[in-house]
């Protein structure tokens, strides 16, 4: 074998390449995301995952050893959970002057969000297996991949539905609810962060803080009523 | 930081524990953060404590999902075979869910007079 081959082997068969290569491909998402002035359209971790896919694809890594170096980063978002603790324990005081809306507009939300993609999708042809990929995609990711675990999903796939929500939330949601005249930025926020969890919730800190502060909730909430709503809901649907 | 990320970490093993051993729908991490939210409305000082490195993990939150979206090479197939239906779904029940829940918000806060901030 030469240098290179052996080199190569070595690399392949330690966590430390693909986990550097994971922060790499991050900054470099992140630096085109900030050229591009926040644009929802260059959302950081859609280029990061593609930058990682192209090459995976190209050096013929399968996903399980690309994964061993990356499960470090995959292991935080448990603890990056527990972590919303804080900001949504900030806005308690929030919750509380408008509680009745946040309820309503929650319950309605995230049976939106989870009833109209499933009965789309059945619609359409998806298997039970992909329903259950496809019930939590509002909810924030970690929480949606636990979810899509405990329902038969495929949790991957979940998280890449996950990702593409929050874009499609992130990208119309300002000229959408321009178009309908909805002012208020509680309800405009609050809405975002259900439907689109952290991506809305960072395009709603973009557009105006009072709606980043709700969605940051929204995004909270519905994260716990996901857990219980998108059984029930699939139990409807198969 | 080793107590806050020992703190947090207590949060996510009891979460995890409590959902396993009760059955219950809701995953480890999220009991763990009802917990925390719990725990930070009784001490005051667990916030003071927890809050730079919660913080910190928060500010790289998005950092934390690629792992688990470069798993799309895995489903290149499945997104091949049901992209539309999958494209369709999610932009529909995407912007649904938005406006659904907007409205919902402004009706109710208008039913119960409740102002904006603003």
């Amino acid at each position: 074998m030469t240098d290179a081959a052996l080199i190569w082997s070595y690399l392949a068969s330690k966590p430390l390449l693909w986990l550097t290569a994971t922060l790499v491909a991050y900054w470099a998402g992140d630096a085109i995301f900030r050229a591009a002035r926040r644009s929802p359209f260059a959302n950081p971790v859609m280029l990061a995952v593609v930058f990682l896919a192209v090459l995976l694809t190209a050096t013929g890594t399968p996903y399980q050893s690309y994964f061993e170096g990356a499960q470090f980063v995959h292991f935080m978002l448990g603890p990056a959970t527990v972590c919303l603790a804080i900001p949504l324990h900030t806005n308690l005081p929030k919750v509380r002057r408008a509680l009745v809306p946040i309820l309503v507009a929650l319950g309605a939300g995230s049976f939106t969000a989870v009833a109209s993609a499933l009965a789309i999708a059945k619609l359409l042809g998806a298997d039970a297996v992909l329903m259950a990929t496809l019930a939590p995609k509002s909810a924030t990711a970690p929480v949606a991949i636990g979810i899509s675990e405990s329902l038969g999903g495929q949790p991957t796939l979940t998280a890449v539905l996950v990702l593409l929500t929050g874009m499609i939330g992130a990208i119309f949601v300002t000229p959408m609810l321009n178009a309908l005249g909805l002012r208020d930025w509680r309800a405009r926020g609050f809405a975002t962060g259900v439907a689109a969890h952290g991506i809305g919730t960072a395009r709603a800190f973009q557009v105006h803080d009072t709606a980043g502060a709700f969605a940051s909730i929204g995004m909270g909430l519905n994260a716990v009523l996901t857990a219980f709503l998108a059984p029930l809901v699939l139990h409807l649907f198969l | 930081m080793v107590p806050a990320l020992a703190i947090i970490l207590a949060f996510q093993l009891a979460g995890e524990v409590i959902s396993r051993a009760a059955h219950l729908p809701l995953p480890g991490p999220v009991l763990g953060m009802l917990g925390m939210v719990a725990a930070l409305m009784l001490s005051p000082r667990l916030k003071e404590l927890v809050r730079p490195t919660a913080q910190g993990l928060l500010n790289h939150l998005s950092l934390l999902f690629v792992p688990a979206g470069v798993g799309v090479v895995a489903h290149l197939p499945t997104l091949a075979a049901h992209g539309a239906a999958l494209a369709v779904s999610l932009v529909v029940s995407t912007l649904l869910a938005i406006v659904v829940g907007a409205l919902a918000f402004t009706w109710a806060a208008r039913l119960i007079g409740s102002e904006p901030d603003d």
